[in-house]
This record gives structure tokens, C-alpha cells and sequence, in this order.
């Protein structure tokens, strides 16, 4: 929502420029998203095309980063990689907030029975760790890109809910949603249009930070062999097949490994300064 | 006013219970009063009296702690209580509406000002956007907001704390209600601004013909725009009678001492009296004196009051006192 008037949102995005970290997660994402975007541009090859004659090269000029096993260049794979990843990574977040928001409004704003069973059910899914609770979705549904963002999805839910829940208990007691029920609004519509933009902050907060572990998750499944196959170039499955040949090939994990942790950390940072520029009351 | 005309709102044996950790607490305790069509009712009494809970409990709106409300509240006859969601839905800002004590948290931040009006014109009128955004226009010009058009596109963080109690005005009178619950609408405001509050509600009251109920502590207030008291002590009404006469012989001890508070200049020189005060506080509501709940600070006790509950002795029409002495 704009305002331009005055643009409260200006002020929040000259704060946000002024955080380094911030700014330089916010680039790094760039990055990520124009490689993604652009990948055949950037990458004229095949990045599953085998080439066994130039197995598991050394970076040159024909291949900045190096050949894997198989002799496919590792920065095409990267940057073909990008796009799996963010597809992931948006995704699990909009499957999260898809069943978590709601859940999160309707528990929060009406309490009671409704809110304890919600909150249970929430509860019983945080008893596992989130990587965990992803690993047995993916046994129970399969692999695949489709079952790996439901699998990773659901397991961040219950963080959509509490985060959520937890934000309508104050909003709901300001006069405004008062004010809104006085005059006859029904509660559909006070949930949406009153309550929501007003815990839409933390969840932007959150979705930065949920992308970053989506990225991680599905990395992690990948490197497991149980999240996107091969040949799909996929950053995790890359770590994972790299791995033998740690030795006497280590770019070939290397370079994957980076592209992870930029990924994560670009996010991390763009949401704790996102955190800071929207409002400085809002500390998860 | 019309002694045969039936009330617009008629408030009967209305109790309003919590149930907290600390027992059941009666924050509403046999309150009844009436309200008449285009009439403005002055409900008084201190902070938790139970002069919010009353209104709340009339448009249903008490959530947490859930309260338990029961006696009657008729609306043109029509038990409110007896509505289900949808219906007292309906009644909310359609036929009733309230406006309330803190206009600077009342307003949505993220909603534009005129749409928050809009919204509540659409909510019962059959109007589309465009019809209700007209609409919203007219009531900020209604309520005298400079330049309607454009305020109706801020954001309620450009207004200060007058306009929005005046755009929250506009949205309580969107939809025309027959009656008005006005939570202490100028507590929070500067006092010029509560004039202006004042003869604005004043002056919409007699255009639209809607009854107020004015919710308030402070007498001031009451003698400019109520023609009708009802004052409240702890949950119960202590006395009800029409406000010169409320003003010129106040009978119940806590009236007289709620008057005997307001500070006039000049009264020492002339009546030698200093300003009086009502000593102690108001008892919580999970420990209730005996018999009259009063007593304890009450400057006239006598020992029936601390056994006994002073009835109700109804003085006149629309005249009544909750006190052993009327007896005597």
C-alpha cells in the first residue's frame, strides 16, 4: 500500500538503504533472481548435458567454476540451480502462509476451543524438529519438486501460525477492530481488511527469513537424495554427488556450498533488516 | 416529551457478569433506564462504575473476558439479547452505534480514512464504492472536516486527535442510527476541542434526530448536552432525574458529592466551604460491601445502610433514588 502523500513507506525504504547488511542481502537476492531470471543468457549449454572428457576439471576459461563429475559446467548448474531454489524457496512460503495466515487469524482472533485445538495441532508439529518433519513428509509423499515444496511448506506452517496468532491477540484488542465490530463489520472482513495489514509486517519479516530456510531445507534433501533429482540441477543434489571426490576435486562441492550460503544468508540479512526498517516494535 | 411515547431503548434488570480467576465479578448489577427517541441521556459515575460495561453489553460487543449478560434490552421493543450473531450484527451500526473514548487508536492506521467510512455506509446501505466514497465525502463535510476530498484519501495518522474523533463521529452517523453510544467522546481531547465535539454532536443529534447516550464522568459535560441523568455506582444506578433537578437537589449522598467535587471559583469566600472530595475508592468489584454498596464512603451512613439494600423509591417520573434517607 502506497502512500504518496507523505510515504511512510519511503522513510522505512531510506532506513532499510542505510542498513549495509541489509542492502547487501537485498543485492545478493538481486543477483540470485537476475541469474534465475536469465539463465540461458548467462549460460548457453546444457547444464545436464554430460561431457565425460572434461570430467571434473579445474576452473579455466571455458569453465569459470570447473566441470563436475560428468563434466557439466558447475556455474551452469548454479546458476540453472537459482531458479530451482527460488522456485522453492517461494514456494514453501506460499504454502506456509496459504494454511498458516488463516489459521493463524482464525486462532487468534475468536480463541477458545477453536484456537486450543489449532494450537495443539501446532504444537505437536513444532515438537519435531522443522528438517525432520520435512524429511518424513518427503518419505510419506515422495520426491519430486512438487512434493519437496508441499513437504517444506508444511513443515513451516506452524511458525506462520504462532507468529500470526500472536499478532492478532494484541491487534484484536485495539479500539479500531473494536470500532469496526461497532458499526456492524463482519468478522470475515475484519480479519482481512482490518486485522491482516496490520500483522503483515512480522509476516514479511518472517517470509524473508522462512525463504532462506526453505533454501536450506531443500538443499539439505537434495544432498539426502530424497528432494530434486538428478539430473535437474539442484544446489543440494550438486553437494550431494560432489562429495566424493572431496579430495581431489573440492571446487566441485565448493562452489555449490558458496551459492547455499550466500542464498541463506542474503535472506537472513534482508529479513533481520527488514525487521528493523518496518518497526522497531516488532522483534521476533 | 411525550409522556404516552414508548422508549427507543429500554435497558431492564441488566446484568453483566465476568468470570475471572478472582470469582464471578458483577460489573453490571440490576441496571435499568430508558432512552426516548432524539433524547440525550447522561449516564455518570466514576471510572468502573460499570458505565462502559453497560454500553458494551447493549451492542453485545464484550468479548474478553467473556461476559455473561442477562436481563432485557429493548430496542423499539425488540429484546436485543435474544438476537442471534447476524442479527444484532444488523443492529450494530445500522440502528445503534457507538463512538469511543480514544479517537487517536480508534481509527484503522492502515485504512484510508474515507474508506473506513465508506465501509460502514456500505455495510448496510446498498451502495457501490463510488456511491459510498460520495457518501464518505459528505459525512466529513457533515462533521465540518476542511477539504472532505481530500482527507478522505489520508491515512489517520494526518489527523489530529479532534478530527478523528470527528471522523469517527462521521462513521458512527454513516448509516443514520436511530441511537448513539458515546463512550466518553471528549475525555481524550483538548477542552476547546471538547466544545466543538459538543456542539457538533449537538447539532447532528437535532439534524438527524438520534438519541444519544452519553457516557461521561464529567458533570460539566452533562449539564451542556444531557436533559436526562442516570448516575451509576458500582453497577447500580444510585439515581435518575432530569439534569436541573439533578443539578438543584441532587438527593442521593454520592450525587451530592460528585457536585460537591467539581471546583467553583469563588465558593470558599462565598459559602466557606472548601472543595469537597469523596473519600476512598471506588470498591472492587469481586468484594462488594454490604447492604449499600455506598456506605463505605458515604458521609450520612447510617447503621440500616451497612445491613441493609436501600430499595429503589421512585421520586417522579423519570425521578428515583437508591438511598435509605429518601425513606425518612
Amino acid at each position: 500500500m502506497t502512500d504518496s502523500i507523505d510515504g511512510p513507506l519511503r522513510r522505512k525504504w531510506a532506513k532499510l538503504k542505510r542498513n549495509k547488511a541489509a542492502l547487501l542481502g537485498g543485492i545478493l537476492i538481486i543477483i540470485y533472481v537476475t541469474s534465475a531470471l536469465f539463465a540461458p543468457v548467462l549460460f548457453t549449454g546444457n547444464p545436464s548435458a554430460p561431457d565425460l572428457m572434461n570430467s571434473l576439471e579445474s576452473p579455466s576459461v571455458d569453465h569459470p567454476l570447473g566441470t563436475d563429475e560428468l563434466g557439466r559446467s558447475i556455474l551452469g548448474r548454479i546458476i540453472y540451480g537459482s531458479r530451482i531454489s527460488l522456485l522453492i524457496a517461494v514456494g514453501v512460503v506460499s504454502v506456509g502462509m496459504t494454511i498458516g495466515i488463516p489459521l493463524g487469524l482464525v486462532s487468534g482472533y475468536y480463541r477458545g476451543k477453536v484456537d486450543f485445538i489449532i494450537q495443539r495441532a501446532t504444537d505437536t508439529m513444532l515438537a519435531f524438529p522443522g528438517f525432520l518433519l520435512a524429511l518424513a513428509l518427503v518419505a510419506v509423499l515422495g520426491v519430486g519438486l512438487k512434493n519437496t515444496v508441499i513437504s517444506i511448506g508444511i513443515s513451516m506452517v506452524p511458525l506462520y501460525i504462532r507468529l500470526v496468532r500472536g499478532c492478532v491477540l494484541s491487534v484484536r484488542e485495539e479500539v479500531y477492530v473494536e470500532a469496526a465490530r461497532a458499526v456492524g463489520t463482519r468478522d470475515v472482513i475484519i480479519l482481512i481488511r482490518h486485522i491482516l495489514p496490520n500483522v503483515m509486517v512480522p509476516i514479511t519479516v518472517q517470509t524473508s527469513l522462512s525463504m532462506g530456510t526453505a533454501i536450506l531445507f531443500a538443499a539439505g534433501l537434495g544432498f539426502l537424495g530424497i528432494g530434486i533429482q538428478p539430473p535437474t540441477p539442484e544446489w543440494g543434489s550438486m553437494l550431494g554427488s560432489a562429495r566424493s571426490y572431496l579430495f581431489h576435486a573440492p571446487h566441485v562441492a565448493t562452489f555449490p556450498g558458496i551459492a547455499i550460503f550466500l542464498a541463506v544468508l542474503s535472506f537472513n540479512l534482508l529479513g533481520d533488516g527488514l525487521r528493523d526498517a518496518l518497526d522497531p516494535r516488532f522483534k521476533i | 416529551m411525550n409522556a404516552t411515547t414508548r422508549p427507543l431503548l429500554q435497558v431492564q434488570d441488566l446484568n453483566t457478569r465476568f468470570h475471572t480467576l478472582d470469582g464471578v465479578v458483577n460489573a453490571v448489577d440490576g441496571v435499568d433506564f430508558e432512552v426516548y427517541s432524539g433524547e440525550t441521556l447522561g449516564l455518570v459515575g466514576e471510572s468502573g462504575c460499570g458505565k462502559s460495561v453497560t454500553a458494551l453489553s447493549i451492542l453485545q460487543l464484550l468479548r474478553c473476558p467473556p461476559g455473561e449478560i442477562q436481563g432485557k434490552i429493548l430496542f423499539e421493543g425488540r429484546n436485543l439479547l435474544e438476537l442471534d450473531r447476524e442479527g444484532i450484527r444488523k443492529i450494530r451500526g445500522n440502528d445503534i452505534s457507538m463512538i469511543f473514548q480514544e479517537p487517536m487508536t480508534s481509527l484503522n492506521p492502515v485504512l484510508r480514512v474515507g474508506e473506513q467510512i465508506a465501509e460502514a455506509a456500505r455495510l448496510h446501505k446498498d451502495m457501490n464504492r463510488q456511491e459510498s466514497w460520495h457518501w464518505a465525502r459528505e459525512m466529513l463535510r457533515m462533521v465540518q472536516i476542511p477539504g472532505p476530498g481530500s482527507r478522505s484519501r489520508q491515512y489517520p495518522h494526518k489527523f489530529s486527535g479532534g478530527m478523528r474523533q470527528r471522523a469517527m463521529i462521521a462513521m458512527a452517523l454513516s448509516c443514520n442510527p436511530r441511537l448513539i453510544l458515546a463512550d466518553e467522546p471528549t475525555t481524550a481531547l483538548d477542552v476547546t476541542i471538547q466544545a466543538q465535539i459538543m456542539n457538533l454532536m449537538q447539532r447532528l443529534k437535532e439534524e438527524f434526530k438520534t438519541a444519544i447516550v452519553l457516557i461521561t464522568h464529567d458533570l460539566g459535560v452533562i449539564a451542556e448536552m444531557a436533559s436526562r441523568v442516570v448516575v451509576m455506582y458500582a453497577g447500580k444506578v444510585v439515581e435518575e432525574a432530569p439534569v436541573k433537578a439533578l443539578f438543584k437537589d441532587p438527593r442521593h449522598p454520592y450525587t451530592q458529592g460528585l457536585l460537591g467535587s467539581i471546583p467553583v471559583i469563588g465558593r470558599k469566600e462565598q459559602t466557606g466551604r472548601r472543595l469537597q472530595e469523596i473519600t476512598g475508592i471506588v470498591p472492587s468489584p469481586a468484594q462488594m460491601p454490604q447492604g449499600c454498596r455506598f456506605h463505605p464512603r458515604c458521609t450520612q451512613v447510617a447503621d440500616r445502610c451497612r445491613r441493609q439494600e436501600p430499595p429503589m423509591i421512585r421520586l417522579a417520573r423519570h425521578r428515583r433514588v437508591n438511598c435509605w434517607l429518601e425513606r425518612e
